[in-house]
């Protein structure tokens, strides 16, 4: 007997994903069109965190725009201090002391580790696994924890200077990344115990928020996403800035393009960023961690009392309407953000603040290529491409 | 691939371009007309494949007194040759029209939107060319060096009406 054909009709549909969904991670707000479970077509709306961040680079000096450094991707504000001191330093042409270099290095691979800590959890947490989001989210604290004992904050470190740093890192600060490169690798175990061979996490990932090479390219994603579909690209390596370039470690790629290997990606990051640290850590030199020229960077208290200059130096530097001139040009220095290339293109007119200053954030370029990737996914996996993506919206709409 | 070779390579098909190195980076500045035919030729080049758009930008010279009063910034990238080429082109404050890259590269996509809302370049033949962070009722170009800091936003529309 012939089986009598059904003939399924559905409905285009118009879904309205965010601004206040859970598992938006901020304020992002997603217009789907479904076809029954389908998604035909995914137009993100964005700029709801929208801050003029850009526009503020023009009226503060260069030192006080380290502030506002700190809430574009506040998961990793460290990065965004790191990559914009690096930039104003090389339009500067000034080298920062070693000891300061080994010092934004190692935070810089903490803060990877602190990122990638948040994104595993609450990409889990989306899917369905609950678990996975406690692990991490207790390396997460240790980590801040030690954030909070070198800047005094946790989230909004505004670590750096121009020239250097805030201050020197406490006397216990080896220990304590010590102990941490002790306590890490049972986390990473946990996760990967949890995650990588779970068959709901695989069924959940696997195949999902395809992206080509080709298509990752052309749409100029980077970091995980790009490491995800196959190019070996990361700034780390490519334009080796700070001491990168005298570490061992790797660059994790994998080939599929979907979800689960820019999962595996990341998980792998962690162990290098962990190599990174102890590398760095072994070899930290002793020394100034500021610039010697004062004029760039904060004298010591006792110069400050005790000389001339020093006190010019201090008032020049801490005066509104004064503060250090920066030659004229215009430079463009990337630096490896977790989620990313974080470049800053800086125009300088030859005064005490940037003619123009540009962010290139990470996330913005690829949440673009959004589209591309949830197009013909069903609407649940909506959830899991916009986790894998690791969205930060105060990054994404500055 | 070092900066003489790749100013040898676009000399000899753009003898137009002028050159500027700064700070160990390359820029290269091109008139509009050509901004396509150029992109296109940086792009499917053998020898020098600039094959990734890494940023583009704007920047309002009106402060400095310059002919002509934007520029758009480009920032090119070739795998190929781990190389970064950034690419500037000028565009008069009467003339706003730019030839759009949305051929060439996907990432131009949101990229000139932004531009377009911040400054104001009318990128030609852009698909889809709206506002992307600001309001779509949003008036003005706000990274113009002549929209103040203080912007007539929301707030002040209000108030003007009351």
């Amino acid at each position: 007997m012939a089986q009598p054909s059904y003939e399924i009709k559905t409905d285009q549909m118009i879904l309205n994903f965010g601004p206040q969904h859970p598992a938006t991670h901020g304020t992002l707000r997603i217009v789907l069109e479904l076809d029954g479970e389908v998604v035909k077509k995914a137009e993100p709306h964005i700029g709801y965190l929208h801050s003029g961040f850009e526009k503020l680079g023009e009226y503060k000096t260069y030192n006080q725009w380290i502030t506002l450094s700190d809430r574009m991707n506040y998961l990793s504000s460290l990065a965004n201090n790191i990559g914009f001191a690096e930039a104003v330093e090389q339009l500067i042409g000034i080298e920062i002391p070693e000891r300061a270099k080994y010092i934004r290095t190692i935070l810089a691979e903490l803060t990877r580790i602190s990122d990638h800590m948040v994104w595993v959890g609450t990409h889990a947490l989306d899917i369905g696994a609950f678990t996975a989001f406690l692990y991490a989210f207790e390396a997460r604290e240790h980590l801040y924890n030690l954030f909070e004992h070198v800047c005094g904050a946790r989230l909004t470190t505004s670590y750096t200077r121009i020239g250097g740093l805030m201050r020197d890192v406490p006397e216990d600060f080896e220990d304590m990344v010590k102990w941490f490169l002790g306590y890490f690798p049972n986390t990473l175990k946990e996760l990967h115990g949890l995650l990588t061979r779970n068959r709901i996490w695989m069924d959940r990932t696997r195949g999902v928020g395809y992206l080509s090479k080709e298509d990752a390219i052309n749409c100029g994603v980077t970091g995980p996403v790009l490491r995800g579909s196959g190019v070996a690209y990361d700034v780390r390596r490519n334009f080796p800035y700070l001491i990168y370039d005298r570490l061992d470690f790797e660059i994790p790629v994998c080939d599929d393009g979907d979800v689960y290997s820019r999962y595996l990606v990341r998980m792998e990051e962690l162990v290098q960023s962990m190599r990174i640290v102890e590398q760095a850590l072994k070899d930290l030199p002793d020394g100034p961690v500021n610039y010697f020229d004062h004029k760039y960077t904060l004298p010591e208290k006792e110069k400050v009392y005790d000389t001339i200059e020093g006190l010019i130096h201090h008032f020049k530097n801490i005066m509104p309407g004064h503060g250090f001139n920066v030659p004229e040009g215009d430079i463009y220095v990337a630096t490896e953000a977790p989620n990313g290339e974080l470049g800053f293109y800086i125009v300088s007119d030859g005064t005490n603040k940037a003619y123009r200053l540009r962010v290139r954030p990470p996330s913005f370029v690829n949440y673009s290529c959004f589209d591309k990737m949830v197009r013909g996914n069903l609407v649940a996996d909506v959830v899991a491409v916009l986790g894998s993506l690791n969205i930060i919206a105060g990054e994404l709409d500055r | 691939m070092d900066f003489e070779t790749i100013k040898k390579r676009i000399s000899e098909k753009f003898p137009s371009v002028e050159f500027e190195e700064f700070r160990n980076q390359l820029s290269a500045r091109i008139n509009k007309a050509d901004l396509l035919d150029f992109m296109k030729f940086l792009k499917e080049d053998k020898d020098l494949h600039f094959d990734y758009l890494t940023d583009i930008t704007g920047v309002d010279y009106l402060k400095m007194e310059r002919e002509p009063r934007f520029d758009v910034v480009y920032h090119l990238y070739s795998f190929k040759n781990n190389v970064r080429l950034r690419v500037k082109c000028g565009v008069p404050e009467d003339d706003l029209d730019v030839p759009s890259l949305t051929p060439l590269w996907g990432a131009a996509n949101w990229l000139e939107r932004e531009a377009f809302e911040m400054f104001g370049f009318n990128f030609v033949g852009h698909p889809d060319l709206r506002r992307l962070l600001l309001p779509d009722v949003f008036d003005g170009f706000p990274l113009r060096k002549d929209y103040p800091l203080r912007g007539r936003g929301e707030r002040d529309v209000i108030l003007d009406l009351k």
